[in-house]
């Protein structure tokens, strides 16, 4: 989460506002953490809510956001079951990852890694260490 | 200190009048940076002299640092009251979320005022301020129950750290614990009676800001350095591995493990208490608090059978480390790990310092043995050596204060020793009961000189360690000397606030640069000059509420029990003593 912030493209800031990836825990500490990331879904729900087409579906899944054409509805992020598409309160847009990769490199425990499918890559959260 | 940097603002939550306001206190944190530095300054502030612990007077003080929410292991939480263990300066540090959540949620500092006349909890969600009716969560057996209640009651997962207390807290044990998240602790020095006397059950502080930093490239080196030191330096594997349990065998093997009461300073039954013995049997998962890529906490997975049906099972997470296997296992001669884990989750359920709560049952356990205390002053149990069961039993009593016993051993080894006897055996330094090492006369001066009475003050193990392995005593002056310079050094850590884990990680020059990213331009020497000041204002509240190095209570057992470095000799003591006074006092 932090990784995503510091990028250069997620702002290069500190602390943890409009991270693209979230961890909590999964109904209290003790039974471990949950990953929250875009999996770049070959018919992403988020997509086909979009009123306006702002989200543009990418080869091999997942969608792009187009900044320009997004109302601001918030349907996207009601949409995704695995509540991947975060909000900016501040820009009142969601926040949808970019599938770059960087949280993966800043991963020290092999939790994350950024994956080819197909034609495209995404995120994807090891099973057996998440 | 950048100017949008929300470091410096102060959130004062008056429990009273259940009012919140904030304040900018820049120059506090220009200052002090936060942590501890900025801390001892609010509590001055807000604590006046004499103030009764466990009275509204008694401010409850929760600072975090410019590097929180910047660097990694940046992770910690300073606490600060007066003690109602001590009746002296409170200081306690803890991790999990919490650094992160306050300062994410736009502060740099959190006070606590006054009292609530009735059961409330608080929960901060950014700029929001919510009093909370606890009233049904009082008296609730298990204090993650609570924990439970709020986590679902309040929004943040993920941003959010939870901060609540037990029945221990709730009936003013002096030496209950804050518990956050779970598995980390405000432990030490009785924070949890200070927030049931304040009828405070529980405080949720959540947010997820984002931080400006100097110059983003720069900070994303200083980032990269700093991260990449911390996942390839060996006493991170070491911490990551076994945890701090790793250090059970060493201590045993060099005679320095307080054994029974510090009878001994070894435990034949060690080996099943070691980090690797642990591990194999029981390690069920390991977490790290939120910014740290180390990840030293260890839960054990304990699975137990029903008594009453077949085949039916609860297994629950249990955390451990050295000082709870110290203080719950060698000090009270158990090497039935089951049963210590057993012990550990008896101290959870009610909310107290484990260590203090050991080194209680450790002197209560030699004085039955030494006829001081019959087992029917003690409400019929037994307190043997090594026997969990009843130490279970006996933990539940010390919460329930059924008789003049429980309410003497709830207020810690000295003051049921000035009761029963037996205070010369009664491990406790400054009021405070003792940490688990007896590696030779510098950890013990540390305990008692130390600012917090904490092995973690200066780490004096450390130099007795060095000590051992130079076949040298160095001489009282060296020590005191060593002592003062690392307790001065770890009052800047404690500002940034950084885990004492990641000091060698956080050597001066890499501290210096780190804080260019944070806006503040210091060199070493500034540092070392902050360490120096912060310490002095430490020992100056101490000073006003009645502490003095000239006469300290110490325990004879300490001279007894040969050490790794020999029988310590009370006038080298005397003489580190008055060493220590001197260097503290020189300008």
């Amino acid at each position: 989460m932090f990784a995503c912030v510091r990028r250069p493209q997620g702002g290069g800031r500190g602390g943890l506002a409009n991270a693209r990836i979230h961890v909590r825990s999964d109904g209290g500490i003790e039974r471990g953490f949950v990953v929250v990331v875009c999996r770049a879904c070959p018919e992403p729900q988020c997509a086909k809510v979009c009123p306006s087409n702002a989200l543009e579906r990418r080869e091999g899944g997942g969608v792009r956001l187009l900044s320009e054409k997004c109302l601001g509805c918030g349907n996207c992020v009601a949409a995704c079951p695995f509540g991947a598409a975060f909000w900016d309160d501040e820009a009142a847009k969601p926040v949808i990852c970019t599938y770059c990769g960087f949280c993966a490199t800043w991963c020290p425990h092999g939790v994350l890694a950024l994956e080819r499918v197909g034609q495209d890559i995404r995120v994807a959260i090891s099973q057996e260490r998440g | 200190m950048l100017p949008d940097d929300p470091l410096s603002r102060v959130l004062y939550v008056d429990l009273s009048r259940r009012e919140a306001r904030v304040e900018r206190r820049p120059e506090l944190f220009e200052k002090g940076l936060g942590g501890a530095g900025v801390a001892i300054r609010l509590l001055e502030e807000e604590c006046p002299q004499e103030a009764d612990p466990l009275g509204p007077q008694n401010p409850i003080v929760l600072a975090v640092g410019p590097l929180v929410g910047l660097f990694p292991l940046a992770s910690k939480t300073v606490a600060m009251f007066k003690s109602p263990l001590t009746g002296n300066l409170g200081e306690s540090h803890a991790g999990g979320r919490s650094a992160v959540a306050l300062r994410l949620a736009g502060y740099g500092a959190l006070v606590l005022r006054g009292a609530s006349e009735s059961p409330v909890y608080v929960a901060v969600h950014g700029e929001r301020v919510l009093f909370r009716d606890a009233s049904s969560l009082w008296g609730v057996r298990n204090s993650a129950t609570v924990a439970r209640v709020v986590r679902q009651r309040e929004p943040g997962a993920g941003f959010r750290s939870l901060l609540r207390i037990g029945r221990a807290g709730e009936r003013l044990v002096p030496y209950a614990c804050v518990t956050t998240e779970t598995y980390r602790h405000f432990g030490r020095m009785g924070l949890g009676a200070v927030f049931g006397a304040k009828k405070l059950k529980a405080l949720a502080v959540a947010g997820h800001h984002s931080l400006p930093v100097a110059d983003p490239k720069g900070y994303r080196e200083t980032y990269k350095e700093i991260h990449e030191a911390a996942v390839s330096s060996p006493l991170m594997k070491k911490y990551h591995d076994l945890g701090t349990p790793e250090n059970v065998l060493p201590l045993n093997m060099l005679k320095g493990l307080p054994t029974r009461n510090l009878q001994a300073a070894s435990f034949e039954g060690a080996e099943k208490l070691s980090g690797e013995k642990l591990a194999e049997d029981f390690l069920g998962r390991r977490l790290a608090c939120a910014h740290c890529p180390v990840g030293c906490i260890h839960l054990a997975a304990l699975r137990e059978p029903s008594e009453h049906e077949a085949y039916f099972y609860k297994t629950a997470m249990i955390g451990y480390d050295y000082e709870l296997i110290y203080a719950l296992g060698t000090m009270l001669g158990g090497s039935d790990a089951r049963g210590l884990l057993r012990l550990i989750e008896a101290i959870e359920v009610v909310g107290l310092d484990a260590m203090s709560t050991g080194v209680a049952l450790a002197w209560a356990t030699e004085a039955m043995e030494r006829g001081l205390v019959k087992p029917d002053a003690a409400a019929g149990v037994a307190l043997r050596w090594g026997e969990y069961p009843a130490y279970v039993r006996a933990v539940e009593l010390i919460v329930e204060q059924p008789n003049d016993f429980y309410r003497a051993l709830a207020r810690g080894v000295e003051h049921a020793a000035a009761k029963y006897g037996g205070a010369e055996f009664a491990l406790a330094f400054g009021g405070l009961e003792m940490p688990g090492y007896h590696t030779g006369p510098a950890a013990h001066l540390g305990f008692l000189t130390g600012a917090r009475h904490s092995h973690l003050d200066a780490a004096g193990y450390s130099i007795d360690q060095k000590a051992i392995k130079a076949s040298e005593l160095p001489s009282p002056q060296a020590v005191a000397e060593a002592l003062l310079k690392e307790e001065r050094w770890r009052q800047v850590l404690a500002s940034l606030v950084v885990c004492f884990f990641a000091r060698n990680i956080y050597q001066p020059p890499v501290v210096a640069k780190a804080l260019v990213s944070a806006g503040f331009t210091l060199s070493e020497s500034d540092l070392t000059r902050l360490g120096a000041d912060i310490l002095r204002a430490k020992h100056a509240f101490k000073r006003r509420e009645g502490f003095s190095l000239d006469a300290p209570r110490i325990p004879k057992r300490i001279f007894e029990t040969p050490s790794p470095l020999g029988r310590i000799a009370p006038d080298f003591l005397r003489e580190a003593l008055a060493a220590f006074a001197a260097g503290a006092a020189a300008k």
